[in-house]
């Protein structure tokens, strides 16, 4: 308990010495936060496994480290940035690079693109759009019992901002890109902030990356509202290296007859914890959220998600799938809870995993929370390993053994895979999970450091 | 129609728990409150050895440091363990060797349940130890058990005849600080049964412990321990009611089973206290710590329970799967009507190779009932070849009830399989039409569908109680409907 508070304390001086500089590149809108939301965390602290959505994840290795120093970017990490070039051919997208949780241009920090939609900088838009971002900043994130999300709140330092206004419908995705690079351990959160208004539609990709050896730590955070009739989808990408920690956190608010996905695909890290809430707050709400994680070495990879369904007849969906390999552990905390109007709900969950190795490691925990009563709920969760018939049955055909184990293994992810709506992006992630089921995938595609 | 349909449910209802009389029996009772002299007293009355009231002092010890445990699905209203009798036995002569000797207001009561204290009635295949409050009234066909070398008694006795059985195996598979509601228990034990079946001994009959709890304000604490030797047989079964009363009686027991080599235990409940009224006034606490061991290889435990009384349940019968091969089963129907809510559910822990587990886990939500299904399947590391599949459904009827699923797997093991499924729904609108439609009434249509659902639980259970049981179920949901 004393290392607890102990801990707690040393964030809590991380915010003191550094909130000045932090504060002033950010709006006083946002900045009004920070005050109680490092109180808050003070009484929460960093969640440990006795919290029960973190029964499962261990995150003392990363949060005893002492980060000294809070990250400012300076001139030359924006070249360094500039150089980063996507490696997902044919995709067209518009681009927005984040460098260490800040947005590495002076100029251009917040863009138009055709029909009104503005992407750009978080601290800039707060500046520029006040009344957008009071409507809806820290009010989907707000209640969580999770001391790190208000750590968040207290202690962001930028993100993206995307706004979509009414019947606006962009064809092309979004693509955000986190890089992380820096010549010493740091600890960076960021924050971001998506508004769909009406009749909308857009498909966001956020991809991780590391490109320094160091350590890292990141918290962000992430608010989503998807308004009536709009169409929301979210892809993210982690690709970073053994030695980084991700924990995000993703707040879906739908409105009526809204249809959001989001898609968590974890194909390297060391420690990543994704949490993702749903909330249907509207009759007619789609939701739909995937997950696909490989891991191997001493890899550790959560995903929790809550499907919150608070008005009658919405759908949910969820479906997340593993395979872990070496001393990796994974962990899936999937939970549904049904209010007691909720009459009409559909709410499916199911979580499958494969265990290569005898030192591998899964926890499930499908939940189902419903008070309301004309109700369809499944949910299904299996351990286990490739199915041996279906091997004898490939063999029995002369494809040999690892071949058929690949095409098995193969099988398996792409049934998340197939749920990315971006073509150049679902055959890339095909291709880079082949390429990590061969082993060829030893460390992340486009990162200098060779942890791997 | 409204109206009549009222009044069909006002007529069931009125008459839905059948045990909840009160019995005037002159009974003995110590005063409220819990202290280490409370402890002395029980262990004094009981003429217990020195090693028995050391091992509940120390659980007391114990017990002061604990706080009572939140995570449960459950709002439990606060309660005073400062208010509550530990300790009221009927009086009667010290042991009831001949029937005579009973108090026939005692024998009354127990024939009124159902429950023979005669031997050669009509059960004649089961033998009943019967627990009324704290102390075991009598044991039944003892001397017929005591010839194949099977001993059955109750706990008190247990430990005057038997000290080094109870000894070697108390408290080793649910140990003194297992949890709060097991330490207290631990310290303030009254009775219950023991259990002892030896080597390659095929139990000729059922063994019923029927437990009552009659005098107002006191707990009921039984302990149950059940030793199977290798290649043994037994099927155990369990009861309980109480009278109605507006106050919440607490009710803490623990089971414990040890099954040897290529031996096999059957447990089934039939757990129906006293629920509490359609308000949700009075009902007891059913906080009970049930665990099995299977020790030995080719073991095997299997718990049935049916659980439609009880104002709060809270209760997890486990498996530890040590032995090679072995197997553990869960079966159970779990019913919350009017205000009851239950957090019931299963561990299943696979140590040994090659060991096999089974849940199959019904709830049925009416009324304002929360029913959620809690448990946990753990494969270890060494558990090669571990199997386990796990069921959990739950049939909501209305639409102020809940049903929760939380189940937790943890899979240490490449070679494991888990498996889970669980699925929630309502009752089929079609399946009561089509009942409707051939004459049947809404309401037993509702009994004929809900019996049907749980059949899968029911047909483990021995004749007797199946028979029981599925009168109770239906008896559970009367009034649920409309």
């Amino acid at each position: 308990m004393n290392n607890q508070s102990e801990r707690s304390e040393r964030y809590y001086n991380l915010y003191k010495e550094n909130i000045k500089r932090i504060a002033e590149n950010s709006s006083p809108y946002i900045n009004s936060f920070r005050e109680e939301a490092i109180e808050k965390f003070g009484q929460l602290g960093i969640p440990t496994r006795e919290n029960e959505t973190y029964r499962y994840t261990n995150l003392d290795t990363f949060f005893n480290h002492e980060f000294k120093s809070y990250f400012m970017p300076v001139a030359s990490d924006f070249a360094r940035a500039e150089e980063f070039r996507c490696d997902v051919t044919d995709l067209d997208a518009h681009g927005i690079v984040l460098l260490n949780g800040f947005y590495p241009t002076i100029t251009d920090k917040l863009r138009q693109l055709p029909g009104g939609i503005w992407i750009g900088s978080l601290n800039e838009a707060s500046k520029k759009f006040g009344e957008k971002i009071e409507k809806h900043y820290a009010k989907y994130a707000g209640s969580d019992s999770d001391g790190l999300v208000h750590l968040n709140t207290a202690m962001a330092s930028d993100g993206v901002f995307i706004y979509v206004p009414e019947g606006v419908v962009l064809k092309k995705p979004v693509q955000v890109i986190n890089l992380v690079q820096s010549e010493e351990d740091i600890f960076n959160q960021h924050r971001s902030l998506i508004v769909v208004e009406k009749n909308a539609e857009i498909t966001l990709i956020i991809c991780d990356h590391t490109l320094s050896p160091t350590k890292f730590l990141t918290n962000a955070v992430t608010e989503v509202y998807v308004g009536e009739n709009s169409h929301f989808d979210i892809i993210r990408v982690q690709n970073e290296h053994n030695n980084a920690g991700k924990i995000t956190h993703t707040f879906i608010h739908q409105e009526r007859n809204s249809n959001a996905s989001s898609n968590n695909i974890t194909l390297h890290g060391g420690l990543v914890r994704n949490s993702t809430h749903h909330f249907l707050g509207g009759e007619g709400a789609e939701s739909y959220s995937y997950g696909l994680y490989l891991a191997d070495k001493f890899q550790h990879v959560d995903n929790y998600v809550n499907v919150e369904h608070a008005y009658p007849n919405c759908t949910s969906n969820q479906l997340f799938k593993g395979v872990l390999d070496d001393m990796a552990t994974g962990a899936f905390n999937g939970r549904i809870y049904v209010h007691k109007d909720a009459q009409g709900t559909m709410a499916y969950q199911k979580n499958n995993n494969i265990l290569l190795t005898d030192d591998a490691k899964m926890d499930t925990k499908p939940q189902l929370e419903i008070y309301a009563d004309d109700v369809k709920c499944s949910h299904g969760a299996t351990v286990g390993q490739l199915d041996d018939d279906a091997l004898f049955y490939l063999q029995s055909r002369g494809i040999n053994k690892r071949e058929a184990r690949l095409m098995l293994m193969f099988g398996f992810a792409h049934e998340v895979i197939q749920n990315i709506k971006v073509e150049a992006l679902r055959e890339r992630m095909d291709n880079l999970v082949m390429q990590r089921l061969r082993g060829e995938l030893s460390r992340c595609a486009s990162c200098m450091v060779k942890c791997g | 129609m409204e109206k009549d349909q009222d009044k069909i449910i006002n007529d069931v209802t009125s008459g839905e728990y059948k045990y909840g009389f009160y019995s005037d029996i002159e009974t003995e009772r110590i005063p409220k409150g819990l202290n280490e002299d409370i402890i002395r007293t029980i262990s004094r009355k009981k003429g217990e050895p020195d090693w028995l009231l050391e091992f509940r002092l120390k659980s007391f010890r114990h017990w002061q440091t604990m706080k009572m445990p939140g995570w449960a699905n459950l709002k439990i209203p606060p309660i005073n363990y400062q208010d509550i009798i530990y300790y009221a036995a009927p009086k009667q002569k010290a042991s009831a060797e001949n029937l005579d000797d009973i108090d026939p207001e005692l024998k009354k009561t127990f024939d009124k349940l159902g429950i023979p204290l005669e031997e050669q009635k009509h059960l004649t295949g089961v033998a009943v130890d019967a627990v009324m409050d704290s102390v075991s009234v009598k044991t039944t066909f003892k001397e017929i058990l005591a010839e194949s070398g099977i001993i059955f008694c109750s706990f008190s006795d247990a430990v005057k005849e038997y000290p080094d059985l109870v000894k070697r195996y108390m408290g080793t598979v649910v140990p003194y600080t297992d949890n709060f509601f097991a330490t207290l228990n631990s310290a303030v034990f009254s009775d219950g049964s023991f259990c002892y079946i030896p080597k390659g001994v095929r139990c000729p009959m059922e063994l019923l412990t029927y437990f009552r709890i009659n005098s107002a304000n006191t707990g009921q604490f039984e302990r149950t321990l059940l030793v199977a030797d290798e290649e043994s047989y037994v099927s155990y079964l369990e009861g309980c009611t109480a009278p109605m009363r507006d106050e919440n009686q607490l009710h803490a027991a623990i089971v414990e089973i040890i099954v040897e080599n290529n031996a096999e235990v059957k447990y089934s409940t039939v757990q129906n206290w006293y629920p509490g009224d359609k308000e949700g006034k009075g009902g007891i606490f059913n906080f009970v710590t049930k665990r099995g061991l299977c020790r030995g290889e080719n073991s095997k435990i299997s718990w049935t329970q049916i659980e439609t009384g009880s104002a709060i349940t809270w209760k997890y019968p486990s498996c530890i799967l040590r032995g090679d091969n072995s197997t553990g089963e869960f079966y159970s129907v779990a019913v919350t009507n009017h205000h009851q809510q239950a957090d019931t559910g299963t561990k299943m822990i696979h140590i040994g190779k090659n060991t096999k587990s089974t849940i199959v886990s019904k709830g049925i939500s009416a009324g304002q009932g929360q029913n959620s299904y809690r448990g946990l399947v753990k494969v270890l590391k060494n558990a090669t070849g571990a199997r386990n599949f796990s069921q959990c459904d739950s049939l909501l009827l209305g639409d102020k009830c809940g049903a929760h699923t939380f189940p937790y797997i943890e899979v240490d093991n490449q070679t494991a399989i888990v498996e889970h499924e669980a699925t929630t729904s309502k009752i089929g609108e079609d399946q009561i039409f089509y009942c409707n439609q051939r004459g049947i009434s809404t309401e037993d249509a509702v009994g004929l569908i809900v019996n049907g659902y749980a059949r899968e639980v029911i047909n483990k259970l021995p004749m007797e109680f199946a028979v029981e049981a599925q009168k109770l179920l239906q008896i559970s949901l009367e009034g649920s409907v409309g």
